[in-house]
């Protein structure tokens, strides 16, 4: 991300086409996803939610203990787990496998868990040509970005935005229309599914009696990606665990109605291990890699570790409406929304990210909506209080503490809040809404008055305030 | 007679004094005695939405002793509403005695609306408004209080008044607290949103039930040149 | 060890120790509706359709015979070693190849192939799913690579959804790598949230049920 976070806010709310593009994407998740939800369609969703926290809540306080079920059962079907720290350990394992195979070529399916370790900036300097399979994704691999959105990742890119890329970066003749740009992708990728060495994907869930990786998608990519290569390699958060197979029945149901209003996506792959004996096709070898990357930190705090409850639905996204107005790309990481809001502070620290816990009306709706009930809004007050507590141990948030405790005592003195009230009423100008910008003093302009002024206009402050108004109606005699 | 006290919110004492006489009017108007204790100031949410905790109870515990013994509070806002409700017991969560203090009073404490229809159990009011307006669904009353149909049905009984919603009805204003200064950008972007929406039912009015809200749909308006006016629910059912 | 070092991580974490009993789980929650046979036809065919799948009832194997022979009009194909199919007749269509055991002939044959036929392991009536599992009958490939997918199925294999599924089929892993749910032809709308079908799997799909 170039720039300061405030500089990217403000050149996407300065770009008209850029906000419509945001707002109709956003806006056509949230409609299919209320028709998938309506109670006529799925009854049960309420109790369904209920379940899938459950179900999450169980499998993350006893993490310990399904991520080493998880394993047996996968090296029980003939493949391996790999444990990873970090992003670097991801590709050292994934380069070392290369070479030891003679791999050139990997085809990748959509994995925000690859895009958080930048995964392919580690792989391709090191000559392994990594080619992202997802339509979106590859849009964006051609173009040098990262994703706008969870489950919409090129939603910023029109079709001229997409014939542009195509006829620059794989030198087709320019082509604006949708059906015919896939159709390109298509024939590409195509190729580069049935050359690949290595096929790599994410996992939606990991399901631990089974040692299977889940795989959902639209397009079919994950599919070609984990069928035709000799060998896979899923990488997935240890956060993915799921109890058992059994447990899809839930989770599944939510998923897909609540990314984009599917009842199902088209394809569900369910993974476990190498290809059996007797089956004709499938890679020969399956690895899953389980990466911590600082998931364990999350899981120490008993409350904030419902962050890695979150399924990657991108519900919380499309309702957002900060996030529908600034967009994918003006949060600092790849997870952005209210969860990224929420994980990104306790990933990354609060130098990098403590703003962003703040950038929220805590209108509620994110909660609302997400499908396994983590409780976002009060995880980001949670959040403001932690953040405020640190940046005083630093005596960063100096000016503004000082202000809300002076604020605090002027509150438990009520006499003295109301001649605060009236001399305010005195010195700021109470002329008509529009006066406010310019007859400001200089002063205020800067503060909390002058950024409201900014954007919008003030009423002038009434003559006396309703405890003045009381006592008169009192002393007339009307109570 | 009955009695209530009010606890009209710093906003409403401050800014827009006319919708707790509004709310008096109408209160008094269906059988109550209405009382206002005068040692009230705020009820802490500044504080507490800026992550201020500390000084979010100081005013808190300062607000429980004030409406100790009021027999119902009635409130203009969700938000204070629902900062009340939902958010004392966890501020206080290991000082038990103010605890109980909230545990006590948070039962008597209503949201305006609901106090009319769950409380009073008056729909009608008697009230006259010759006009169209449009409803602002605030999100903390919405998604903490579950005021949604409420204020519908009491505006449905005012006479003269027709109601058109807006497209979309739930989506945030945009004020968010301290966030409107912190983030004005963004502030002013989903106002602005809101008011497209709002303009676009052709109301003269825009209700709410939330003060701060209509502070910032007001500045939003009226920046914009747009003669669409701010009313609080109270102040269209105090209209005869 | 990585291994060791996340796994005492997450241990200390939680305040678990090795090889502590985890808290028992929650119950899974599987509700099967009460679903008759004709309306769990019915709902299978109208969510297919209303995925721009195609349908058909065929009322004898020789009618389910008769479509796909239709459908592939003469063009490469690839059947599976479903014994269904062959039961059906499918298998002997002309150009029809089929008995394939071997990954690279098999990949062969659908990459040239306009159509692949399979059967299906079971179906959901409430969201218009094809349950494939691999296996020596079913290979992963052929409902894949061709450009249309023709799966021929018998009626009882009709379930009422996921519930029932995983109700029959606790644990799919005993019985195979690879279970996949097909629901529709494979789509897109990452261009401009425009709807595109037939990205990389296959565009056409038609569904006959014996």
């Amino acid at each position: 991300m170039t720039g300061t976070p405030l500089t990217h806010i403000q050149a996407t709310l300065e770009d008209p086409r850029l906000q419509a593009a945001i707002y109709k994407a956003s806006g056509r998740l949230m409609d299919h996803r209320r028709h998938a939800i309506d109670p006529e369609e799925l009854p049960d969703f309420q109790e369904l939610r209920t379940q899938a926290n459950l179900l999450k809540r169980h499998t993350i306080e006893n993490l310990d203990h399904y991520l080493e079920m998880f394993q047996a059962q996968v090296e029980a079907h003939g493949g391996q787990v790999l444990w990873a720290s970090d992003g670097q350990q991801v590709a050292d394992f994934v380069l070392e496998l290369a070479r030891r195979k003679q791999a050139r070529l990997i085809v990748k399916s959509k994995s925000m868990t690859t895009e958080e370790i930048d995964l392919r900036d580690r792989l391709e300097p090191q000559g392994l040509e990594t080619v992202e399979t997802d339509l979106g994704e590859y849009i964006l691999q051609l173009a040098g970005e990262r994703p706008y959105h969870i489950v919409a990742p090129a939603l910023h890119k029109t079709r001229e935005d997409v014939g542009e890329i195509f006829s620059r970066r794989l030198g087709v003749p320019l082509e604006n229309e949708p059906e015919k740009q896939t159709k390109i992708a298509r024939a590409v990728l195509r190729e580069k599914f049935l050359a690949a060495d290595i096929g790599m994907s994410g996992a939606n869930f990991l399901v631990a009696d089974s040692g299977a990786v889940v795989l959902v998608e639209n397009e079919g990519n994950a599919r070609m990606s984990t069928t035709a290569p000799r060998i896979l390699v899923a990488v997935a958060g240890i956060e993915k665990l799921i109890p058992r197979a059994q447990d899809l029945a839930v989770f599944l149901k939510l998923l897909g109605r609540s990314a984009t209003g599917q009842a199902l996506t088209v394809y569900t792959s369910f993974l476990s291990g190498p290809r059996r004996e007797t089956e004709i096709d499938g890679p020969e070898e399956f690895y899953v890699i389980l990466l911590d990357n600082g998931r364990s930190k999350l899981l120490a705090d008993p409350e904030k570790r419902q962050s890695l409850f979150c399924i990657r639905c991108g519900a919380c996204l499309s309702h957002c409406p900060v996030y529908r107005k600034i967009g994918g790309h003006s949060y600092p990481w790849v997870y952005s929304g209210p969860i990224g809001a929420v994980i990104t502070p306790q990933f990354q620290g609060i130098q990098a990210a403590g703003w962003l816990p703040f950038a929220s009306s805590l209108c509620g709706a994110c909660g609302e909506v997400c499908p396994v009930k983590i409780e976002l809004p009060q995880l980001l007050l949670e959040l403001r209080a932690e953040i405020q507590k640190a940046r005083a141990r630093h005596s960063e948030n100096r000016w503004e503490k000082l202000a809300f405790r002076a604020w605090a005592w002027v509150m438990r003195h009520p006499r003295i809040y109301e001649m605060l009230g009236m001399m305010a009423g005195a010195v700021l100008p109470g002329a008509s809404p529009g006066d406010w910008r310019e007859r400001l003093p200089r002063w205020a302009a800067r503060g909390p008055l002058g950024a409201w002024i900014s954007q919008r206009d003030l009423p002038p402050l009434p003559e006396r305030s309703f405890r003045r108004v009381w006592r008169e109606r009192l002393r007339a005699g009307k109570s | 007679m009955p009695r209530v006290s009010l606890f009209v919110t710093c906003i409403i004492d401050q800014v827009f004094p006319q919708v707790g006489l509004a709310m008096c009017q109408v209160l008094e108007r269906i059988g109550y005695t209405v009382d206002f204790p005068e040692a009230q100031t705020c009820c802490g949410q500044p504080a507490f939405n800026t992550g201020y905790r500390e000084e979010a109870r100081q005013v808190a515990r300062h607000f429980l002793k004030v409406f100790r013994d009021a027999e119902h509070i009635v409130v203009p806002s969700g938000s204070c509403t629902a900062m009340i409700v939902h958010h004392y017991p966890g501020l206080f969560a290991n000082e038990p005695r103010w605890l109980e203090e909230t545990g006590r009073l948070t039962p008597r404490l209503w949201e305006f609306s609901k106090f009319l229809l769950e409380v009073a159990r008056v729909e009608d009011v008697g009230a006259r408004y010759d006009g169209v307006v449009t409803f602002h669904d605030s999100c903390h009353g919405l998604r903490e209080l579950g005021i949604k149909e409420g204020p519908r049905r009491l505006l449905g009984n005012v006479r003269g008044l027709t109601l058109r919603e807006m497209e979309p009805a739930e989506e945030c204003c945009g004020f968010g607290g301290t966030f409107a200064v912190k983030f004005p950008e963004i502030s002013g972007g989903m106002g602005r949103a809101k008011i497209e929406a709002i303009r676009s039912t052709g109301a003269g009015a825009v209700v709410g039930i939330d003060s701060s809200c209509l502070l910032h749909i007001g500045g939003m308006l009226s920046r914009a040149g747009l003669d669409v006016r701010t009313l609080h629910l109270a102040e269209v059912l105090a209209q005869q | 060890m990585p291994r060791e070092h996340i796994l005492h991580k997450v241990r200390t974490a939680l305040g678990r120790s090795v090889g502590q009993a985890p808290a028992p789980a929650p119950a899974p929650r599987l509700r099967i509706p009460e679903v008759d046979a004709e309306a769990r036809l019915a709902s299978f065919f109208r969510r297919i359709e209303s995925l721009a799948g195609k349908t058909f009832h065929a009322a004898a194997a020789e009618e389910a015979r008769a479509y796909v022979e239709r459908v592939v009009d003469g063009r490469p194909a690839v059947a599976s070693n479903a014994p269904f199919l062959r039961e059906c007749g499918i298998t002997g269509l002309a150009s029809v190849q089929t008995g394939f055991t071997a990954a690279a002939e098999l990949r062969a044959a659908c990459v040239a192939a306009a159509c692949g036929i399979t059967s299906a392991d079971y179906a959901l009536a409430d969201t218009g799913t094809l349950v494939l599992l691999s296996s020596p009958e079913e290979a992963r490939t052929i409902s894949l690579l061709p450009a249309a997918h023709l799966a021929v199925v018998p009626r009882r294999r009709i379930l009422t959804g996921l519930d029932e599924l995983f109700s029959r089929l606790e644990r799919p892993a005993d019985q195979t790598s690879s279970m996949v749910l097909i629901t529709g032809p494979s789509r897109t709308a990452d261009i401009e949230q425009i709807l595109i079908r037939g990205v990389h799997g296959p565009g056409e799909i038609h569904v006959i049920v014996v």
